[in-house]
């Protein structure tokens, strides 16, 4: 079980019951899809920016408490910061769920670090930064309207 | 009419003449330890716990009897087929060919020529389609399936029905996953001219009164074909009786390799139909300006065939025949009462499926967690099951569901293992409190 409790963390199991920022948002200036056809994860992630700024983020859209709960504490991490300090929270996060966490300070990880568990069950990595490929599509207004992880 | 009598664990029913696809349940008779002891794998430890191994919808594991088969061929029989004058490949040819042999009489098709080898009910399905539908489908016309197919018989069907401007019809399913005989019944007309279901459904186990519906799409003069991907592990199949036109199974769901499978076909409409594939061995003569195609099953098998994978295909066959498909069918629906009845004492567990006939295959929802959370924890427990839509989006959107759990039972399941996906089931649900 132990592996599972780390999976499993208590800010994931939160996350997933009450997720934050789980709502459409009207006048979003970006809104797009993220699916992974595997389970069948699907969340629609908007956006509110102010120049390079992330002034609001919001999803919808289900799928398993690793996603979910991804989603959830992803908005609530890169609300208010810029493009590019998303994109670095990204690869920060990106590293921490395939196990490469060389250099990572837990500073910089913040809630973030609740998804450590996640590099012991590589078949949930997808899970994990579904939202996040979503975001960054988002960010990079790429045309495509449905973000997949496959 | 097959039918299934399973009020109880093991409870006998009366044997029936004349079932042309027997899901009968007799008493089981089946040693389910000495089954287990023909399947190496299964031996083995996941994570740290005995493998518990449900996923066998997805694909069974293969008895010794099919490896050793394999082995064999690779150390003494390697050699191409239908070409050589050479020893080895008299040999290939021989086991190939009586490979062959051994496939008619497991279905009780008439005849070889009936059999033709595919990589699996997928291909067997897009050969139909291709060939026949291409060659019989037109502007105007409808191919009829059912809401509850796999993607595999669906999509080579909205291939062709877009390509030639045909009209794909679905007959709906009711709250138990059963299939609507008055609906399908009402959509047949006379330009329905193909019909395609499956024997039995990979998603929630149901099994289709298959013979009721050939005669009915017979009687509306369309050819019917049955996907028995999920039919021909747990069933005796006699395609003579049921008067089917097509029947298509995989060699890897009854406990042979990967990449093999089979097309029944009613020769004279095998005959009729042109060739799919182009290349070698399905030609008699080639030059540049004609080329006359071989006779038939081989003018739908081009190229080198998967001679490893027909052998061993005919190994498991053989060793299905052994143990008995009464007895594999009883004991799997020994199974399937006692799970089902298991799960159902779990809270907040749902059955999704719940047709009065259905192959041991059990699809469930646990409320507040995600199929996919279900996986990986009954995983950390050496569980294997299958989490997902399945294959079957439509049918999941029918039950307005993403994804289900899915527990399916092979003939060397134990009831003891459908106790240990129970405890790993309230395993999850602590997780998750």
């Amino acid at each position: 079980m132990n592996e599972l409790r780390e999976l499993y963390q208590q800010v994931i199991l939160d996350h997933n019951k009450n997720p934050r920022n789980f709502r459409e948002m009207e006048n979003a200036s970006a809104k797009i899809e993220g699916y992974n056809p595997l389970c069948g994860d699907h969340y629609t992630v908007y956006l509110q920016m102010a120049d390079d700024v992330i002034k609001d983020v919001s999803f919808i859209g289900n799928g398993c408490a690793i996603s979910k709960a991804s989603a959830s504490v992803m908005s609530s991490t890169v609300k208010g910061k810029t493009k590019d300090e998303a994109e670095r929270l990204f690869d920060t996060f990106h590293r921490l769920v395939t196990g490469d966490r060389s250099g990572l300070s837990a500073a910089e990880l913040g809630r973030l670090a609740a998804f450590s568990g996640v590099s012991e069950f590589p078949a949930r990595v997808k899970c994990a930064t579904l939202a996040w490929h979503t975001l960054r599509s988002a960010l990079e207004g790429e045309p495509k309207e449905v973000v997949t992880t496959e | 009419m097959s039918a299934i009598h399973n009020d109880e664990r093991g409870t006998m029913n009366e044997e029936r003449g004349g079932v042309a696809s027997s899901f009968i349940v007799h008493r089981s008779s089946l040693d389910v330890q000495a089954v287990r002891a023909n399947f190496p794998i299964l031996k083995q430890q996941v994570r740290g716990k005995r493998l518990v191994y449900l996923d066998n919808a997805a694909t069974t594991q293969k008895p010794q009897a099919v490896i050793d088969r394999i082995v064999r061929y690779y150390t003494q029989e390697n050699s191409n087929v239908h070409r050589g004058v050479h020893y080895l490949s008299e040999v290939a040819t021989a086991a190939y060919e009586n490979a062959r042999t051994t496939v008619k009489r497991f279905l009780n098709a008439r005849d070889e020529k009936e059999i033709v080898f595919t990589r699996g009910t997928t291909e067997a399905i897009n050969l139909v389609a291709q060939s026949y539908g291409r060659a019989n489908v037109g502007e105007g016309d409808e191919v009829l399936i059912t809401a509850i197919e796999h993607h595999s018989n669906i999509v080579p069907w909205q291939m062709l029905c877009r390509e030639k401007g045909a009209t794909l019809k679905v007959a709906p399913v009711n709250d138990a996953g059963e299939v609507i005989v008055e609906e399908f019944a009402r959509l047949l007309n006379e330009r329905t001219r193909i019909v395609a279901f499956g024997h039995a459904s990979n998603a929630l186990g149901t099994i289709n009164p298959i013979e009721r519906m050939i005669a009915l799409a017979h009687d509306a003069g369309a050819v019917v074909v049955i996907d028995g991907a999920q039919g021909a592990p747990h069933a005796t199949i006699d395609v003579q009786q049921l008067d089917c036109d097509f029947y298509a199974f995989s060699g890897h769901k009854v406990y042979g390799p990967t990449g093999i499978g089979v097309l029944y076909g009613k020769q004279s409409i095998l005959e009729a139909m042109p060739p799919w594939q182009g290349g070698g061995d399905m030609i008699l003569s080639v030059s540049f300006e004609k080329t006359t195609y071989n006779e038939l099953p081989y003018k739908f098998e081009a190229g080198t065939p998967n001679i490893e994978g027909v052998v061993g295909l005919a190994a498991a066959l053989d060793y299905v025949t052994s143990i008995g498909i009464d007895s594999i069918t009883a004991h799997e629906q020994e199974l399937l009462a006692y799970a089902t009845r298991r799960l159902q004492e779990i809270d907040g567990l749902r059955i999704i499926g719940t047709a009065a006939q259905k192959a041991s295959v059990i699809s469930f929802t646990l409320a507040g967690v995600h199929p996919h959370d279900i996986g990986t924890i009954l995983d950390q427990e050496g569980i294997a099951i299958r989490t997902g839509h399945h294959c079957a989006q439509p049918i999941m959107m029918r039950f307005n569901i993403p994804a289900t759990g899915r527990a399916s039972f092979g003939m060397y399941n134990t009831l003891e293992e459908a106790d240990v996906l129970v405890d790993g089931l309230r395993k999850v649900i602590e997780v998750f409190r």
